[in-house]
């Protein structure tokens, strides 16, 4: 497998405006000559094929909701960052750049991220122009908060809703292209396999959700926007249907699946209830801003909050990390969470939570500010929990949130098969090991706004295609064996629900791939897996049919996918010897606790290439150069 | 606690439909009432039946996925409200619960409890945006907005498109819908070229689909999950005839 990263030659400020300015171009006659697949329409796919299609090429879209509106990224709470320095805090691209590299813990590709921070104004611009309403200040200009892991505060937001505005945002731009004929939009469509011609990203094959018609669609290049696959837990705080099967049977074709370990453990979620459970909310991050996290310093503490007076509270954030104190990035966040639940000075009926208090900020902001500034995350908080956080502490706990492992993608954004593109969540290539809070939607829209309208271009002018027909073998093909694996699920006929044996695979892989993690306990869950993987294909039921609208029937597809990947997961956590970002190894600490990276010879990005279902994938690694920034320990002390 | 259930069944499309009952037992009053059904369903799938199909995403609230009508409301009876937000501890051991899709003529029904609201959809695509092509905005902060004005657009532009509003109007009418994308967008100074020329046509396109009018019952402001205020059908309606009144459509032919 041949990794070549593609940067741009130059000094870091110069290289995308340098690429620009030479890249070749697709006429504008020539465009409409062009089909291309997006696939998933949240802030990555949204914005690419709205702004693909303002450019006169031909595309389909496609999303499993029932509207492209409801995609994912409408979950997103708390904010996007830009460096547009607004603030007069000291804010610039290269602060924002160096934040988001440090914050990755230095596992991230240092030309990628340099380009996202150099967008992100832009983003904004594009964003309120569209009528996305972020808050403003009574003069009538732009707001900010602050977020985890940055000194200046460069976030803009829409109340606690950023991810749904943005979102409208660019949905409205794909609706403005449907209605103008370039996109073809396609809703309650499942992607379930990659079609590859010589070599070549050349279609997909998709499930009409409705009918359960399976289809084949041909294109000149594909991009996958597919979100990421948080739900290998279980319980996470993605919505019900994100999964990874367009990304992995993309791997399955010959992409590249760049740090499959990589994933974020979100420090601020409500606590699981019962074991009915089916998903977990998250609290804004935000909400650390004017939140203070703590805990009881007497282990099987049972006093209520209030009565538990402040000497005997420990504010093991504000103690540890005094300069960043409840500020400090997610992955630290979490891990010291668990740390305190795990000395049993955990909160809550479950033991696993910590308060976040705000009864400080209440005293010294008066409860109507802090109810402008998050009203709605505290009634929501209120609705689930039956307690009124204005009078009692928050209780929270780490969440499997956003997962930084995905497709690994060049510069350009394309994957090691060429003409199958990969933006947004789907793909490895910005946060590293750990992203910062309000960074995931600053990506998203970077890839499909600025980023793929230009290099997408440059694959398509230089590359040279043959025709292809959905009737020729290899779209055939891939279609029967799609067909024939959705006969075999419905005819297991077992025990099992399938929601059952996820559960099972999500707590196994929380206790032993989650926030910290072992060699010992990684291989033993690789077996497990494997046995748990043996009992769904044996075990589960599956009702209905084929041809009509069946929700068990799609759970199944996607659930099957993820226990393969929980496997490379498992193993690249294994290979990976050091701690770094939201990937804690035991065995690499230093003498303090904190996560200990081994720079000489782990500054990589591990890629694993398929090599077949009955023989063990192969990693390949591509060296991260750091030519513009210094390697140091993190420290948020 | 203990729950009987009456459920709408309905195959798909062209089917009939009818009621079910069951019984369910244990029922926590910490669940969610989408876990309520999740427990029913694996009950179901277990004993080899077909589950109840709903709809769903996020179950946060905000992806505007789910929703059915519960005892005659839809998303229930607490206000504000999504399924998804309900919880079981606002029901009582003994309850019996009715649940049905949503009701209009212009949300089929797909299965049981899931309905196709592309009506919806048509309509934003008719003129529910801002066109303004990437990399062509000015500045973001180039036009001032007071904070009053914003928060104006940001109470329209939070809805979720659930379909509640329709749901509930014995019209069937789609007007707290359509009146809420108009005004977020007429609200801000970003929607003012467009005001009129959107007016026209989303209105249109809402009359093309199977909705009926609007005959102030209100039913929609007091079930929608994101409390939007019908205040917003007033605009739609002004923003509507100012436009006709103006011939606003007359570059693009004589619709009016």
């Amino acid at each position: 497998m041949k990794l070549d990263a593609r940067i741009p030659s130059g000094p870091l400020a110069e290289k995308w405006q340098g690429l620009l300015n030479e890249i070749k171009l697709v006429s504008p006659a020539n465009k409409r000559k062009h089909t291309v697949i997006v696939v998933g329409t949240g802030l990555a796919g949204g914005a690419a094929a709205a702004s693909l299609g303002e450019l006169g090429y031909k595309v389909k879209a496609f999303c499993y909701q029932d509207s492209a509106r409801r995609a994912h990224s409408i979950s997103a709470q708390g904010g996007i960052n830009a460096a547009k320095n607004y603030q007069n805090d000291g804010d610039s691209v290269y602060r924002l750049f160096y934040d988001t590299i440090k914050g990755g813990d230095y596992r991230a590709r240092e030309a990628n991220v340099y380009r996202l921070a150099e967008v992100s104004n832009e983003i904004i611009d594009q964003c309120v122009a569209q009528g996305v309403p972020f808050a403003r200040e009574y003069g009538g200009y732009l707001a900010n908060r602050s977020f985890g892991g940055a000194q200046v505060s460069r976030t803009f937001y829409a109340r606690g809703q950023t991810g749904q505005q943005l979102l409208l945002g660019a949905v409205s731009a794909l609706n403005a292209q449907v209605a103008a004929g370039t996109v073809d939009l396609n809703i309650r469509t499942e992607m379930l396999d990659l079609v590859v011609v010589d070599g070549h990203a050349r279609g997909i094959i998709t499930r009409d959700m409705v009918t359960g018609e399976v289809e084949c669609h041909v294109a000149d290049a594909v991009l996958l926007c597919t979100g990421g696959y948080s739900n290998v837990y279980f319980l996470s705080t993605n919505a019900k249907g994100c999964n990874v099967t367009a990304i992995w049977r993309a791997y399955k074709k010959g992409a590249g699946f760049a740090g499959p370990c990589f994933t974020q453990i979100h420090p601020t979620c409500i606590p699981q209830a019962g074991d009915y459970q089916s998903k977990l909310t998250l609290m804004s991050e935000s909400l650390r801003n004017d939140g203070r996290v703590w805990v009881p310093k007497a282990e099987g503490e049972t006093r209520a909050p209030s009565d538990i007076p402040e000497a005997e509270r420990d504010y093991y954030l504000e103690r540890i990390y005094p300069s960043f104190g409840n500020l400090v990035p997610r992955d630290v966040a979490s891990r010291n969470a668990k740390n305190v639940c795990d000395e049993g000075r955990g909160v809550g009926s479950s033991k696993r939570g910590v308060y976040l208090d705000f009864a400080d900020a209440i005293e010294r902001l008066g409860e109507d500010v802090i109810r402008a500034r998050y009203g709605n995350l505290f009634d929501m908080y209120q609705m689930i929990t039956d307690e009124d956080p204005y009078k009692v502490p928050m209780r929270i706990y780490p969440a499997p949130h956003y997962t930084m492992g995905g497709l690994w993608v060049d510069y350009y954004l394309m994957s090691t098969i060429p003409g199958l593109f990969v933006l947004g969540e789907a793909n490895f290539s910005d946060h590293g090991a750990n992203r910062l809070g309000a960074s995931a939607l600053m990506q998203g829209l970077a890839d499909g706004y600025f980023v793929i309208p230009n290099t997408l271009g440059e694959y398509l002018a230089r590359v040279k295609l043959d025709e292809v027909s959905p009737e020729q073998k290899e779209f055939t093909e891939a279609r029967n064996e799609i067909q024939d694996r959705t006969k075999k699920l419905l005819a297991i006929n077992g025990t099992r629900t399938v929601d059952s044996i996820h559960r099972e695979l999500g707590m196994l892989m929380l206790d032993e791939c989650g926030m910290s993690r072992n060699e010992k306990g990684l291989t033993e869950a690789i077996s497990k897996i494997r046995s748990l993987r043996e009992q769904f294909w044996t075990d589960i039921r599956v009702p209905g049919s084929d041809g009509e609208f069946n929700q068990e029937l799609e759970k199944a597809g996607r659930v099957a996918d993820l226990f393969e990947l929980a496997e490379l997961m498992c193993m690249d956590a294994i290979q990976r010897n050091e701690s770094c970002g939201g990937h804690f190894r035991e065995e690499y600490r230093t003498e303090e606790g904190e996560a200990l990276r081994d720079d000489e010879n782990f500054t990589n990005v591990t890629v694993w290439e398929y090599t077949g279902a009955d023989s063990a994938p192969v990693a390949h690694t591509e060296d991260l150069n750091f030519e513009f920034v210094e390697l140091t320990q993190r420290s948020y002390k | 606690m203990k729950l009987t259930l009456h459920i709408w069944r309905q195959k798909n499309t062209e089917d009939r439909g009818r009621f079910a009952t069951f019984e369910l037992e244990d029922v926590s009053t910490h669940m969610s009432f989408l876990e309520m059904l999740d427990v029913l369903n694996h009950e179901l799938i277990e004993k080899g039946d077909e589950p109840v199909a709903f709809e769903h995403d996020c179950r946060e609230g905000i992806c505007g996925a789910c929703g059915f009508v519960i005892n005659g409301v839809p998303h229930g009876h607490m206000k504000g409200n999504t399924v998804c937000q309900l919880h079981m501890r606002h029901f009582s051991d003994g309850d019996e619960i009715t649940l049905e899709p949503w009701r209009a003529k212009a949300f089929p029904i797909t299965k049981d409890l899931v309905v196709d609201r592309t009506s919806f959809d048509r309509i934003l695509q008719a003129g529910g945006y801002v066109s303004v092509r990437t990399g062509s905005a000015p500045d973001a902060n180039a036009i001032p907005v007071t904070t009053d004005t914003l928060e104006h657009a940001m109470d329209f532009a939070e809805c979720i498109g659930c379909g509640a509003c329709v749901a509930s109007c014995p019209n069937g009418a789609a007007m707290l819908f359509v009146g809420a994308k108009i005004s977020h967008l007429a609200l801000l100074p970003q929607g003012q070229p467009e005001k009129a020329r959107r007016a026209l046509k989303m209105v249109e396109a809402m009359e093309r689909e199977a909705f009926g009018a609007c005959t102030n019952f209100t039913s929609c402001e007091a079930t929608c999950p994101k409390e939007i205020s019908i205040s917003g059908i007033a605009r739609m309606n002004k923003d509507f005839r100012r436009a006709v009144l103006a011939g606003a459509a007359a570059p693009h032919g004589k619709q009016r």
